[in-house]
């Protein structure tokens, strides 16, 4: 399949294709949620933690695969059993750094038993690390929905104790807010929403749907609300845009979509201060 | 001020833990609307006392009591500023928001149509003279220009009572002289009780209605003319020492050097 000459065209060709659709559907599900739990990895400073919860996934969805379950399955156990451990290791994240490496390194250890004791195809353990998207089933897209939907409502519950607690714990803590609780839920949340985005980017490629969106964004705003809402946004152009290239060029959709992450976080990092020292020249800056 | 009312009261109050006694004996009460320092060596238990009035931890032995009820978590009376260090310079936070975080945090829900805080928030900045910080990244700011932000952060919530861990940390001495008239001003005006945590007493001389004094496991209490003398300051240090006072009012201790830093640095 090649580009047309006109875009529209070459959109409406690409979504007469079922999987097309379960792909733009789940993608979108999968950045909006990864744009804004992103926000809460990054203010918390838990990249690391939401880096070892994909890989404890890896091991789980093997382990799904060798016995024939749904991978997602797998996926939802692992990194939340997980999510509740990395919780109970205490508050400071600096300090758990080396345990959260430790049980990552074991837990990759087993995914590769796991992979290996299986004798079907190769090229599950390879959607695993790297994602699959375009072959995603439709219930996998209505339980992608169902659970974005209840990972939104939690968030929005959650949403103000959650950023307290994040910036200000000690102060959180007097005030006798429950920072415990809310690290607990924080880090399934992470759990959650990384499941369903290896689907998408796979094991490996996490980052560029959790921390380079939020970190990018964060750079552009003060405000943790637009923060949020800007994340969203550079992680559905990147889904999206990544969806629609990869129809037309053989190469990978997780390739696309951590590329164009990147190249938003470039033009962000490098070329927007210099827009913004050149706009102050003329007065106020407005870019806030 | 207005009348004295008493609104923490300790009496042979025992702190730290049952194997680990840090400091015992301690009888006190501090009235509302006094601004009280609390000094002592590094590792005295000056934080501890903090964390008994905030019901983060229980006395092993004898009475504490705030607003005539025994310590509990999440008093909203109290507003607590713990020592902290600066934000991380990539910290793009804006300083309002942290200070509409210290009225609103608490709450549950994304309160998107509230924007109550917002305004309270901008007039606690405005009392502290920080309204041109609100806009600032507070990864941007300065060690002065953040303890206003964090003043604004624990009065926002109009408390009572403030605890301050050694806000003058890492201050130079014009702002540290700053920050105390600022403090002292919200005392007087709003009619709060301050505690402060320092090592040097000196620069808080001119404000201070009481000194809660910590050292060698004891605990002395009264106005700074009463505990800074030789003889309470020898009974406390159980050493001989010497108080000694300058022209313009500032105390050296001498006999207990080596222990802590109570002369002008």
């Amino acid at each position: 399949m090649t580009f047309s000459i006109n875009p529209w065209i070459d959109l409406q060709q690409m979504l007469q294709y079922q999987f097309m659709q379960h792909a733009f559907e789940a993608g979108t599900v999968v950045a909006i949620l990864g744009g804004i739990v992103g926000y809460f990895v990054v203010l918390r400073r838990s990249s690391f933690a939401a880096h070892a919860l994909s890989h404890i996934g890896f091991s789980g969805a093997a382990a799904a695969v060798l016995i024939g379950v749904n991978p997602v399955y797998g996926l939802l156990l692992f990194t939340s059993v997980g999510g509740l451990g990395i919780a109970a290791l205490g508050r400071r994240a600096a300090n758990r750094d080396a345990e959260i490496g430790i049980v990552l390194a074991f837990m990759l250890g087993l995914g590769v038993l796991f992979l290996s004791l299986y004798t079907g195809y190769a090229t599950e353990a390879y959607s695993i690390l790297f994602g699959e998207i375009l072959g995603i089933s439709f219930s996998n897209v209505l339980l992608t929905l169902v659970a974005g939907v209840i990972i939104l409502v939690l968030i929005s519950l959650v949403y103000r104790p959650l950023l307290f607690a994040s910036l200000d714990e000690d102060v959180a803590e007097a005030k006798g807010m429950p920072v415990v609780l809310l690290g607990i839920i924080f880090m399934l949340l992470v759990a959650v929403a990384t499941s369903f985005a290896v689907q998408v980017v796979g094991v490996l490629l996490i980052f560029s749907l959790m921390v380079t969106p939020a970190a990018t964004a964060q750079r552009l705003a003060k405000r943790p609300g637009r923060v949020i809402i800007i994340s969203v946004v550079i992680a559905l152009i990147a889904t999206w845009l990544g969806l629609f290239i990869a129809f037309f060029e053989p190469y990978p959709v997780s390739f696309f979509i951590t590329t164009i992450a990147f190249v938003f976080y470039l033009f962000v990092r490098f070329i927007t201060p210099r827009i913004r020292n050149f706009m102050s020249g003329f007065g106020e800056s407005t870019i806030s | 001020m207005s009348a004295q009312h008493e609104i923490i009261t300790s009496k042979n109050l025992v702190a730290g833990y049952s194997d680990n006694i840090v400091w015992r004996d301690a009888s006190f009460s501090i009235n509302r609307g006094e601004f009280v320092a609390v000094i002592g060596p590094n590792g005295a238990g000056k934080t501890t006392l903090f964390r008994l009035l905030l019901g983060l931890q229980q006395p092993v032995s004898g009475t504490i009591k705030i607003f005539d009820a025994a310590p509990k978590r999440g008093n909203p009376q109290i507003s607590y500023v713990p020592q902290r260090h600066i934000f991380d310079d990539d910290t793009n936070l804006e300083s309002l928001e942290l200070v509409r975080l210290g009225f609103s945090g608490k709450k549950w829900g994304l309160g998107l149509f509230s924007h109550e805080d917002r305004k309270a928030a901008f007039d606690v900045l405005k009392d502290v003279g920080a309204t041109d910080l609100a806009h600032r990244s507070l990864g941007a700011l300065s060690g002065g220009e953040l303890q206003r932000i964090f003043l604004a952060e624990a009065l926002v919530s109009e408390p009572t009572l403030l605890l301050l861990d050694e806000p003058l940390s890492n201050l130079d001495i014009r702002r540290e002289r700053e920050l105390l008239q600022l403090i002292n001003g919200v005392v007087r005006s709003r009619n709060v009780t301050a505690l402060l945590i320092a090592h040097n007493i000196n620069p808080l001389l001119p404000y201070l209605d009481k000194v809660v004094y910590i050292a060698n496991g004891k605990v002395a209490t009264g106005t700074p003319k009463e505990v800074l003398t030789s003889a309470s300051l020898s009974a406390l240090f159980g050493v001989q020492v010497e108080v000694l006072r300058d022209s313009r009012g500032n105390i050296a201790i001498v006999g207990i050097e080596d222990s802590h830093r109570c002369q002008p640095e």
